[in-house]
Protein backbone atom coordinates (compact mmCIF):
# COMPACT_ATOMS: atom_id res chain seq x y z
CA UNK A 1 0.00 0.00 0.00
CA UNK A 2 2.22 3.46 -1.18
CA UNK A 3 0.37 6.47 -0.34
CA UNK A 4 1.74 7.81 -3.33
CA UNK A 5 2.27 6.81 -7.02
CA UNK A 6 6.12 6.51 -7.44
CA UNK A 7 6.98 5.55 -10.77
CA UNK A 8 9.04 2.33 -11.27
CA UNK A 9 12.36 4.49 -13.09
CA UNK A 10 12.27 6.41 -9.77
CA UNK A 11 12.32 3.12 -7.88
CA UNK A 12 14.71 1.11 -9.18
CA UNK A 13 16.98 4.21 -9.43
CA UNK A 14 16.37 4.46 -5.53
CA UNK A 15 17.05 0.90 -5.17
CA UNK A 16 20.17 0.91 -7.36
CA UNK A 17 21.97 4.14 -5.42
CA UNK A 18 21.01 2.62 -2.17
CA UNK A 19 22.62 -0.68 -3.23
CA UNK A 20 25.32 0.82 -4.92
CA UNK A 21 26.48 3.39 -2.03
CA UNK A 22 26.64 -0.17 0.33
CA UNK A 23 28.88 -1.75 -2.01
CA UNK A 24 31.14 0.77 -2.72
CA UNK A 25 31.81 1.50 0.92
CA UNK A 26 33.76 -1.44 1.42
CA UNK A 27 37.05 -2.68 0.18
CA UNK A 28 37.75 -4.43 -3.43
CA UNK A 29 38.12 -7.93 -4.18
CA UNK A 30 39.90 -9.00 -7.38
CA UNK A 31 39.82 -12.22 -9.39
CA UNK A 32 43.40 -12.37 -11.84
CA UNK A 33 44.24 -15.86 -14.07
CA UNK A 34 47.87 -16.41 -13.61
CA UNK A 35 49.16 -19.33 -15.58
CA UNK A 36 48.25 -22.37 -12.97
CA UNK A 37 44.61 -21.25 -12.89
CA UNK A 38 42.78 -17.50 -10.79
CA UNK A 39 44.08 -15.88 -8.14
CA UNK A 40 41.43 -14.13 -5.88
CA UNK A 41 42.59 -11.31 -3.09
CA UNK A 42 41.15 -8.59 -1.38
CA UNK A 43 41.92 -6.98 1.68
CA UNK A 44 40.59 -8.27 4.95
CA UNK A 45 41.17 -7.02 8.57
CA UNK A 46 39.23 -10.08 9.67
CA UNK A 47 41.14 -13.39 9.48
CA UNK A 48 38.52 -15.06 10.38
CA UNK A 49 34.87 -13.76 8.63
CA UNK A 50 36.12 -14.49 5.13
CA UNK A 51 34.84 -13.00 1.75
CA UNK A 52 36.59 -15.83 -0.39
CA UNK A 53 35.35 -19.36 -0.40
CA UNK A 54 35.26 -23.02 -2.11
CA UNK A 55 32.39 -23.95 -3.82
CA UNK A 56 32.78 -27.12 -5.53
CA UNK A 57 35.79 -28.65 -7.13
CA UNK A 58 36.72 -26.36 -9.44
CA UNK A 59 34.59 -23.66 -8.64
CA UNK A 60 35.32 -20.71 -6.44
CA UNK A 61 33.15 -17.22 -4.92
CA UNK A 62 34.01 -14.09 -3.68
CA UNK A 63 31.57 -11.55 -1.77
CA UNK A 64 31.71 -7.62 -1.29
CA UNK A 65 29.24 -5.57 0.85
CA UNK A 66 27.33 -6.34 3.64
CA UNK A 67 28.74 -9.84 5.48
CA UNK A 68 25.38 -11.45 6.38
CA UNK A 69 24.40 -11.32 2.79
CA UNK A 70 27.01 -12.40 0.86
CA UNK A 71 27.54 -15.19 3.58
CA UNK A 72 24.19 -16.25 3.08
CA UNK A 73 25.11 -16.68 -1.14
CA UNK A 74 28.24 -18.47 -0.32
CA UNK A 75 26.64 -20.85 1.64
CA UNK A 76 23.40 -21.10 -0.88
CA UNK A 77 25.80 -21.78 -3.76
CA UNK A 78 27.63 -24.61 -1.86
CA UNK A 79 24.07 -26.07 -0.91
CA UNK A 80 23.07 -25.57 -4.88
CA UNK A 81 26.42 -27.03 -5.84
CA UNK A 82 26.67 -30.10 -3.62
CA UNK A 83 23.14 -31.18 -4.54
CA UNK A 84 23.23 -30.84 -7.86
CA UNK A 85 26.68 -32.99 -8.14
CA UNK A 86 25.09 -35.42 -5.85
CA UNK A 87 22.44 -35.90 -8.23
CA UNK A 88 24.09 -36.10 -11.40
CA UNK A 89 27.43 -35.92 -11.82
CA UNK A 90 30.73 -33.82 -10.26
CA UNK A 91 30.69 -32.80 -13.84
CA UNK A 92 27.88 -31.62 -14.33
CA UNK A 93 28.21 -28.38 -11.69
CA UNK A 94 29.24 -25.70 -13.42
CA UNK A 95 30.68 -22.08 -12.68
CA UNK A 96 28.02 -20.71 -15.36
CA UNK A 97 25.23 -22.38 -13.97
CA UNK A 98 25.79 -21.55 -10.70
CA UNK A 99 26.52 -17.56 -11.56
CA UNK A 100 23.26 -17.98 -13.08
CA UNK A 101 21.59 -18.90 -10.17
CA UNK A 102 22.87 -16.16 -8.11
CA UNK A 103 22.21 -13.79 -11.05
CA UNK A 104 18.06 -15.03 -10.97
CA UNK A 105 18.35 -14.82 -7.09
CA UNK A 106 19.55 -11.61 -6.66
CA UNK A 107 17.60 -10.28 -9.23
CA UNK A 108 14.35 -11.23 -7.42
CA UNK A 109 15.43 -9.73 -4.31
CA UNK A 110 16.10 -6.43 -6.13
CA UNK A 111 12.84 -6.39 -7.49
CA UNK A 112 10.74 -8.23 -4.86
CA UNK A 113 12.01 -7.97 -0.92
CA UNK A 114 11.93 -4.57 1.16
CA UNK A 115 15.77 -3.78 0.75
CA UNK A 116 17.72 -4.90 -1.86
CA UNK A 117 21.11 -7.33 -1.28
CA UNK A 118 23.85 -4.88 -1.19
CA UNK A 119 26.34 -7.25 -2.51
CA UNK A 120 28.37 -8.26 -5.66
CA UNK A 121 29.91 -11.76 -6.05
CA UNK A 122 32.30 -13.09 -8.55
CA UNK A 123 32.10 -16.87 -9.19
CA UNK A 124 35.26 -18.27 -10.63
CA UNK A 125 35.59 -21.48 -12.57
CA UNK A 126 39.50 -22.58 -13.47
CA UNK A 127 39.51 -25.14 -16.23
CA UNK A 128 42.20 -27.46 -17.96
CA UNK A 129 43.21 -24.48 -20.12
CA UNK A 130 42.76 -20.51 -20.14
CA UNK A 131 40.91 -20.87 -22.94
CA UNK A 132 37.99 -23.14 -20.35
CA UNK A 133 38.63 -20.63 -17.51
CA UNK A 134 35.71 -18.20 -16.88
CA UNK A 135 35.14 -15.39 -14.56
CA UNK A 136 31.51 -14.28 -13.52
CA UNK A 137 31.13 -11.32 -12.10
CA UNK A 138 26.83 -10.70 -10.60
CA UNK A 139 25.75 -7.27 -9.82
CA UNK A 140 23.27 -5.98 -6.75
CA UNK A 141 20.56 -6.02 -9.11
CA UNK A 142 21.49 -9.30 -10.73
CA UNK A 143 22.83 -7.73 -13.89
CA UNK A 144 25.32 -11.02 -14.85
CA UNK A 145 28.48 -9.94 -17.00
CA UNK A 146 31.74 -12.95 -18.25
CA UNK A 147 35.26 -11.18 -17.54
CA UNK A 148 38.26 -11.76 -19.29
CA UNK A 149 41.24 -12.51 -17.83
CA UNK A 150 40.48 -10.21 -14.61
CA UNK A 151 37.78 -8.56 -12.47
CA UNK A 152 37.20 -6.25 -9.85
CA UNK A 153 34.23 -5.85 -7.35
CA UNK A 154 33.52 -3.43 -4.50
CA UNK A 155 35.18 -0.24 -3.83
CA UNK A 156 36.14 1.48 -7.21
CA UNK A 157 35.50 -1.73 -9.12
CA UNK A 158 36.00 0.46 -12.10
CA UNK A 159 39.34 2.22 -11.44
CA UNK A 160 40.48 -0.98 -10.57
CA UNK A 161 39.70 -3.09 -13.06
CA UNK A 162 40.96 0.13 -15.96
CA UNK A 163 44.35 -0.53 -13.80
CA UNK A 164 44.59 -4.26 -14.17
CA UNK A 165 43.58 -3.88 -17.68
CA UNK A 166 47.24 -2.18 -18.23
CA UNK A 167 49.07 -4.13 -15.90
CA UNK A 168 48.40 -7.57 -15.70
CA UNK A 169 48.80 -10.58 -18.04
CA UNK A 170 47.50 -14.12 -17.70
CA UNK A 171 50.54 -16.27 -18.34
CA UNK A 172 52.07 -14.55 -15.34
CA UNK A 173 53.10 -16.99 -12.64
CA UNK A 174 51.40 -16.95 -8.91
CA UNK A 175 53.90 -14.66 -7.32
CA UNK A 176 53.85 -11.57 -10.34
CA UNK A 177 50.01 -11.76 -10.17
CA UNK A 178 49.81 -11.29 -6.28
CA UNK A 179 52.05 -8.12 -6.74
CA UNK A 180 50.36 -7.01 -9.37
CA UNK A 181 47.15 -7.66 -6.94
CA UNK A 182 48.01 -6.03 -4.23
CA UNK A 183 49.49 -2.79 -5.73
CA UNK A 184 46.45 -2.28 -7.95
CA UNK A 185 44.42 -2.23 -4.92
CA UNK A 186 47.15 -0.15 -2.47
CA UNK A 187 46.72 2.06 -5.64
CA UNK A 188 43.30 2.68 -6.46
CA UNK A 189 42.43 2.62 -2.12
CA UNK A 190 45.29 5.04 -1.47
CA UNK A 191 46.59 2.85 1.36
CA UNK A 192 48.94 0.18 2.44
CA UNK A 193 48.00 -3.06 3.78
CA UNK A 194 50.22 -4.87 5.75
CA UNK A 195 50.75 -8.96 4.70
CA UNK A 196 48.26 -9.88 7.62
CA UNK A 197 45.47 -7.76 6.34
CA UNK A 198 45.38 -9.58 2.70
CA UNK A 199 43.03 -12.48 2.18
CA UNK A 200 43.69 -14.60 -0.93
CA UNK A 201 42.77 -17.75 -2.33
CA UNK A 202 43.79 -19.55 -5.75
CA UNK A 203 41.86 -21.86 -8.15
CA UNK A 204 44.96 -24.55 -9.39
CA UNK A 205 44.06 -26.66 -12.04
CA UNK A 206 47.38 -28.83 -11.14
CA UNK A 207 45.93 -29.38 -7.48
CA UNK A 208 43.61 -33.00 -7.59
CA UNK A 209 39.72 -32.91 -7.56
CA UNK A 210 39.12 -29.77 -5.18
CA UNK A 211 41.03 -26.98 -7.04
CA UNK A 212 40.78 -24.53 -4.30
CA UNK A 213 43.78 -23.67 -1.68
CA UNK A 214 43.75 -20.20 0.27
CA UNK A 215 46.81 -18.52 0.35
CA UNK A 216 49.34 -18.31 3.81
CA UNK A 217 50.59 -15.33 5.20
CA UNK A 218 54.10 -16.90 4.08
CA UNK A 219 53.21 -16.64 0.49
CA UNK A 220 51.80 -13.12 0.74
CA UNK A 221 54.79 -12.02 1.87
CA UNK A 222 57.29 -14.06 -0.05
CA UNK A 223 55.58 -11.92 -3.07
CA UNK A 224 56.06 -8.73 -1.50
CA UNK A 225 59.68 -9.56 -1.03
CA UNK A 226 60.18 -10.33 -4.50
CA UNK A 227 59.61 -6.67 -6.05
CA UNK B 1 12.02 -24.26 7.53
CA UNK B 2 8.62 -24.76 7.08
CA UNK B 3 7.55 -27.15 3.50
CA UNK B 4 8.39 -26.32 0.31
CA UNK B 5 8.66 -22.35 -1.44
CA UNK B 6 5.76 -21.92 -3.39
CA UNK B 7 7.23 -21.14 -6.26
CA UNK B 8 10.69 -22.33 -7.23
CA UNK B 9 13.75 -21.07 -6.06
CA UNK B 10 17.14 -21.29 -7.83
CA UNK B 11 18.63 -20.94 -4.90
CA UNK B 12 18.23 -21.96 -1.05
CA UNK B 13 18.82 -18.79 1.21
CA UNK B 14 17.28 -20.17 4.47
CA UNK B 15 19.76 -19.17 6.97
CA UNK B 16 21.75 -21.70 8.74
CA UNK B 17 20.32 -24.17 11.24
CA UNK B 18 21.97 -26.34 13.58
CA UNK B 19 21.93 -29.66 12.02
CA UNK B 20 21.32 -28.09 8.20
CA UNK B 21 23.39 -30.46 6.99
CA UNK B 22 23.97 -31.62 3.70
CA UNK B 23 21.44 -35.05 4.67
CA UNK B 24 18.84 -32.81 5.96
CA UNK B 25 19.15 -30.73 2.70
CA UNK B 26 18.18 -33.73 0.91
CA UNK B 27 15.44 -34.83 3.21
CA UNK B 28 14.15 -31.44 2.54
CA UNK B 29 13.57 -32.17 -0.96
CA UNK B 30 12.16 -35.90 -0.59
CA UNK B 31 15.68 -37.10 -2.40
CA UNK B 32 17.34 -39.13 0.51
CA UNK B 33 17.79 -42.18 -1.22
CA UNK B 34 15.44 -44.83 0.24
CA UNK B 35 14.92 -48.52 -0.57
CA UNK B 36 11.40 -47.99 1.47
CA UNK B 37 9.65 -52.18 1.27
CA UNK B 38 12.88 -53.98 -0.08
CA UNK B 39 13.45 -57.55 1.35
CA UNK B 40 16.20 -59.55 1.15
CA UNK B 41 14.19 -62.66 0.69
CA UNK B 42 12.67 -61.64 -2.75
CA UNK B 43 16.25 -60.54 -4.16
CA UNK B 44 18.89 -61.46 -5.50
CA UNK B 45 21.10 -58.31 -4.54
CA UNK B 46 25.25 -58.08 -4.86
CA UNK B 47 26.83 -58.18 -1.29
CA UNK B 48 30.40 -57.27 -0.31
CA UNK B 49 32.69 -58.82 1.77
CA UNK B 50 36.03 -58.50 3.78
CA UNK B 51 37.30 -55.26 4.97
CA UNK B 52 39.98 -54.63 7.58
CA UNK B 53 41.97 -52.30 9.25
CA UNK B 54 44.66 -52.04 11.68
CA UNK B 55 46.69 -49.23 13.70
CA UNK B 56 50.30 -48.97 12.63
CA UNK B 57 53.05 -46.36 13.67
CA UNK B 58 52.37 -43.68 11.64
CA UNK B 59 48.71 -43.70 11.45
CA UNK B 60 46.30 -46.79 10.10
CA UNK B 61 46.15 -48.60 7.34
CA UNK B 62 42.60 -50.26 5.50
CA UNK B 63 42.16 -52.95 3.24
CA UNK B 64 39.58 -54.78 1.15
CA UNK B 65 38.93 -57.45 -1.37
CA UNK B 66 37.42 -57.01 -4.30
CA UNK B 67 34.66 -59.69 -4.74
CA UNK B 68 30.77 -58.94 -4.68
CA UNK B 69 28.29 -62.10 -4.82
CA UNK B 70 25.15 -62.53 -5.24
CA UNK B 71 23.94 -65.34 -3.65
CA UNK B 72 26.71 -68.17 -5.00
CA UNK B 73 27.44 -66.13 -8.07
CA UNK B 74 30.61 -63.84 -8.11
CA UNK B 75 28.42 -60.85 -9.37
CA UNK B 76 31.56 -58.49 -9.68
CA UNK B 77 35.50 -58.93 -9.52
CA UNK B 78 36.85 -55.76 -9.28
CA UNK B 79 34.43 -53.90 -6.75
CA UNK B 80 35.69 -50.64 -4.66
CA UNK B 81 34.89 -50.98 -0.94
CA UNK B 82 37.54 -48.89 0.63
CA UNK B 83 36.74 -45.33 -0.05
CA UNK B 84 38.25 -41.76 1.04
CA UNK B 85 36.20 -39.90 3.45
CA UNK B 86 37.88 -37.16 3.18
CA UNK B 87 41.56 -35.72 3.27
CA UNK B 88 42.26 -37.72 6.64
CA UNK B 89 39.64 -40.42 6.82
CA UNK B 90 38.71 -43.73 5.12
CA UNK B 91 35.65 -45.77 4.86
CA UNK B 92 35.29 -49.23 4.20
CA UNK B 93 31.84 -51.54 3.33
CA UNK B 94 30.38 -54.42 4.14
CA UNK B 95 26.98 -55.71 3.36
CA UNK B 96 24.47 -54.76 0.24
CA UNK B 97 26.64 -53.08 -2.38
CA UNK B 98 24.32 -51.15 -3.96
CA UNK B 99 23.12 -49.20 -0.51
CA UNK B 100 26.45 -49.05 0.87
CA UNK B 101 27.76 -47.24 -1.53
CA UNK B 102 24.67 -44.73 -1.68
CA UNK B 103 25.41 -44.17 1.68
CA UNK B 104 29.38 -43.57 1.57
CA UNK B 105 29.12 -41.06 -1.31
CA UNK B 106 26.06 -39.70 1.08
CA UNK B 107 28.80 -39.35 3.87
CA UNK B 108 31.29 -38.36 1.26
CA UNK B 109 29.30 -35.45 0.61
CA UNK B 110 28.04 -34.33 4.39
CA UNK B 111 31.86 -34.56 5.03
CA UNK B 112 33.13 -32.02 2.45
CA UNK B 113 29.65 -29.59 2.30
CA UNK B 114 30.19 -29.59 6.12
CA UNK B 115 33.79 -28.43 5.41
CA UNK B 116 32.95 -25.74 3.01
CA UNK B 117 30.27 -23.99 5.10
CA UNK B 118 32.19 -24.53 8.14
CA UNK B 119 35.79 -23.64 7.08
CA UNK B 120 36.99 -26.35 9.26
CA UNK B 121 36.70 -30.17 9.24
CA UNK B 122 34.68 -31.90 11.13
CA UNK B 123 36.33 -33.56 14.27
CA UNK B 124 37.46 -37.49 13.86
CA UNK B 125 35.03 -38.41 16.04
CA UNK B 126 32.03 -35.95 14.87
CA UNK B 127 32.41 -37.77 11.43
CA UNK B 128 32.60 -41.32 13.43
CA UNK B 129 29.22 -40.15 14.93
CA UNK B 130 27.73 -38.89 11.99
CA UNK B 131 28.23 -42.27 9.70
CA UNK B 132 26.32 -43.68 13.20
CA UNK B 133 23.58 -42.32 12.61
CA UNK B 134 23.44 -42.95 8.81
CA UNK B 135 23.79 -46.45 9.89
CA UNK B 136 21.15 -46.41 12.46
CA UNK B 137 18.56 -44.35 9.88
CA UNK B 138 19.32 -48.03 7.88
CA UNK B 139 18.19 -50.35 10.43
CA UNK B 140 14.52 -50.82 8.87
CA UNK B 141 16.31 -52.69 6.23
CA UNK B 142 19.00 -54.36 8.23
CA UNK B 143 15.83 -56.36 9.67
CA UNK B 144 14.80 -57.50 6.10
CA UNK B 145 18.28 -58.90 5.36
CA UNK B 146 19.95 -55.76 3.89
CA UNK B 147 22.63 -54.76 6.33
CA UNK B 148 25.27 -52.20 5.60
CA UNK B 149 27.75 -52.28 7.91
CA UNK B 150 31.17 -49.93 7.76
CA UNK B 151 34.24 -49.61 8.86
CA UNK B 152 35.94 -46.54 9.89
CA UNK B 153 39.19 -44.97 10.04
CA UNK B 154 41.27 -41.64 10.07
CA UNK B 155 44.17 -39.73 11.76
CA UNK B 156 42.88 -37.88 14.47
CA UNK B 157 44.42 -34.04 13.74
CA UNK B 158 44.16 -32.77 17.56
CA UNK B 159 45.51 -36.23 19.13
CA UNK B 160 47.95 -36.90 16.45
CA UNK B 161 46.96 -40.53 16.22
CA UNK B 162 45.19 -42.78 14.24
CA UNK B 163 42.09 -44.03 15.12
CA UNK B 164 39.73 -47.05 14.83
CA UNK B 165 35.73 -47.48 14.96
CA UNK B 166 33.89 -50.20 13.41
CA UNK B 167 29.89 -50.03 14.13
CA UNK B 168 27.14 -52.60 14.19
CA UNK B 169 23.96 -52.27 12.20
CA UNK B 170 21.49 -50.53 15.04
CA UNK B 171 24.37 -47.96 14.79
CA UNK B 172 26.09 -48.47 17.87
CA UNK B 173 29.42 -46.73 17.45
CA UNK B 174 32.76 -48.82 19.08
CA UNK B 175 36.89 -47.15 19.12
CA UNK B 176 38.76 -50.11 18.30
CA UNK B 177 43.05 -50.94 19.69
CA UNK B 178 44.41 -52.11 17.32
CA UNK B 179 42.72 -53.44 14.10
CA UNK B 180 38.83 -54.31 13.22
CA UNK B 181 37.63 -56.50 10.72
CA UNK B 182 33.59 -57.40 8.72
CA UNK B 183 31.98 -58.86 6.56
CA UNK B 184 31.65 -62.89 5.45
CA UNK B 185 35.17 -63.01 5.96
CA UNK B 186 35.56 -60.75 8.73
CA UNK B 187 35.60 -63.61 11.64
CA UNK B 188 38.41 -65.39 9.90
CA UNK B 189 40.47 -61.51 9.24
CA UNK B 190 40.14 -61.17 12.52
CA UNK B 191 41.74 -64.40 14.36
CA UNK B 192 44.34 -63.63 11.73
CA UNK B 193 45.39 -60.55 13.30
CA UNK B 194 45.32 -61.68 16.34
CA UNK B 195 47.45 -63.97 16.13
CA UNK B 196 49.96 -61.77 14.11
CA UNK B 197 49.44 -58.49 15.35
CA UNK B 198 51.72 -56.54 17.24
CA UNK B 199 51.48 -52.58 17.97
CA UNK B 200 54.18 -50.18 16.79
CA UNK B 201 54.78 -52.11 13.26
CA UNK B 202 56.31 -50.27 10.54
CA UNK B 203 53.97 -49.35 7.14
CA UNK B 204 55.59 -52.12 5.39
CA UNK B 205 54.64 -54.60 7.77
CA UNK B 206 51.08 -53.39 8.61
CA UNK B 207 50.87 -53.26 4.74
CA UNK B 208 51.40 -57.09 4.66
CA UNK B 209 49.69 -58.08 7.37
CA UNK B 210 46.41 -56.63 5.98
CA UNK B 211 47.27 -58.60 2.49
CA UNK B 212 47.61 -61.86 4.43
CA UNK B 213 44.54 -61.27 6.48
CA UNK B 214 42.62 -60.93 3.50
CA UNK B 215 44.34 -63.79 1.76
CA UNK B 216 43.46 -65.99 5.20
CA UNK B 217 39.88 -64.57 4.82
CA UNK B 218 39.83 -66.24 0.86
CA UNK B 219 40.80 -69.34 1.92
CA UNK B 220 37.94 -70.19 4.39
CA UNK B 221 35.05 -67.70 2.84
CA UNK B 222 34.27 -68.38 -0.65
CA UNK B 223 32.73 -65.09 -0.51
CA UNK B 224 35.65 -63.14 -0.81
CA UNK B 225 38.37 -63.01 -3.29
CA UNK B 226 42.11 -63.04 -2.56
CA UNK B 227 44.70 -61.09 -4.32
CA UNK B 228 44.43 -62.94 -8.19
CA UNK B 229 48.40 -61.51 -9.70
CA UNK B 230 47.53 -63.53 -12.87
CA UNK B 231 44.26 -61.31 -13.55
CA UNK B 232 46.18 -58.58 -11.86
CA UNK B 233 43.46 -58.31 -9.44
CA UNK B 234 44.56 -56.10 -5.89
CA UNK B 235 42.41 -55.85 -2.91
CA UNK B 236 42.19 -51.89 -2.51
CA UNK B 237 44.49 -51.13 0.47
CA UNK B 238 45.24 -47.39 1.73
CA UNK B 239 46.29 -46.03 4.70
CA UNK B 240 45.70 -42.47 6.34
CA UNK B 241 48.58 -41.01 7.96
CA UNK B 242 49.36 -36.92 9.34
CA UNK B 243 50.03 -36.97 5.85
CA UNK B 244 46.34 -37.57 5.18
CA UNK B 245 44.81 -40.28 2.99
CA UNK B 246 46.78 -42.04 0.28
CA UNK B 247 46.08 -45.33 -1.69
CA UNK B 248 48.98 -47.80 -2.09
CA UNK B 249 49.66 -48.56 -5.66
CA UNK B 250 48.80 -51.60 -7.51
CA UNK B 251 52.32 -52.44 -8.60
CA UNK B 252 53.17 -52.06 -4.54
CA UNK B 253 50.47 -54.40 -3.79
CA UNK B 254 51.60 -57.00 -6.51
CA UNK B 255 54.83 -56.81 -5.01
CA UNK B 256 53.47 -57.85 -1.15
CA UNK B 257 50.83 -60.77 -2.45
CA UNK B 258 53.31 -62.15 -4.65
CA UNK B 259 55.55 -62.62 -1.47
CA UNK B 260 52.67 -63.21 0.50
CA UNK B 261 50.69 -65.91 -1.80
CA UNK B 262 54.56 -67.55 -1.86
CA UNK B 263 55.33 -67.77 1.79
CA UNK B 264 51.49 -68.83 2.47
CA UNK B 265 51.34 -72.88 3.59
Amino acid sequence: MMPFYVPPEQLIKDRADFARKGIAYGRSIVALEYVDGVLLIGANPSSSLHKLGEIYDRIAFAGVGRFNEFETLRVAGIRYADLKGYSYGRGDVTGKGLANAYSQTIGQIFTHEVKPYEVEVIVAEVGDSTQETSLFRVQFDGTMRTEESHAAIGGKDEDLAARLGESHQPDVPLQVALETAMAAIEAVEERAATPGEWEAAVLDRTLGRRKFRRLDRAEIEAARAGD
Amino acid sequence: MSGRPTEPQPLHLEPIVPMASFASLLERHDMLPSWEGARRQDLEVSEGTTVLALRYNEGVVMAGDRRATAGNVIAHKRVQKVFAADAYSAVAISGTAGMAVELIKLFQTELEHYEKIEGTRLSLEGKANFLARLVRNHLPLAFQGLAVVPLFCGYDEVKEAGMLYTFDVVGGRYEEEDYAATGSGGAEAKSFLKASYRSGIGEEEALRLAVEALVAAAEEDTATGGPDVRRGIMPNVVTVTATGFAEISEERLATIATAVLEARP
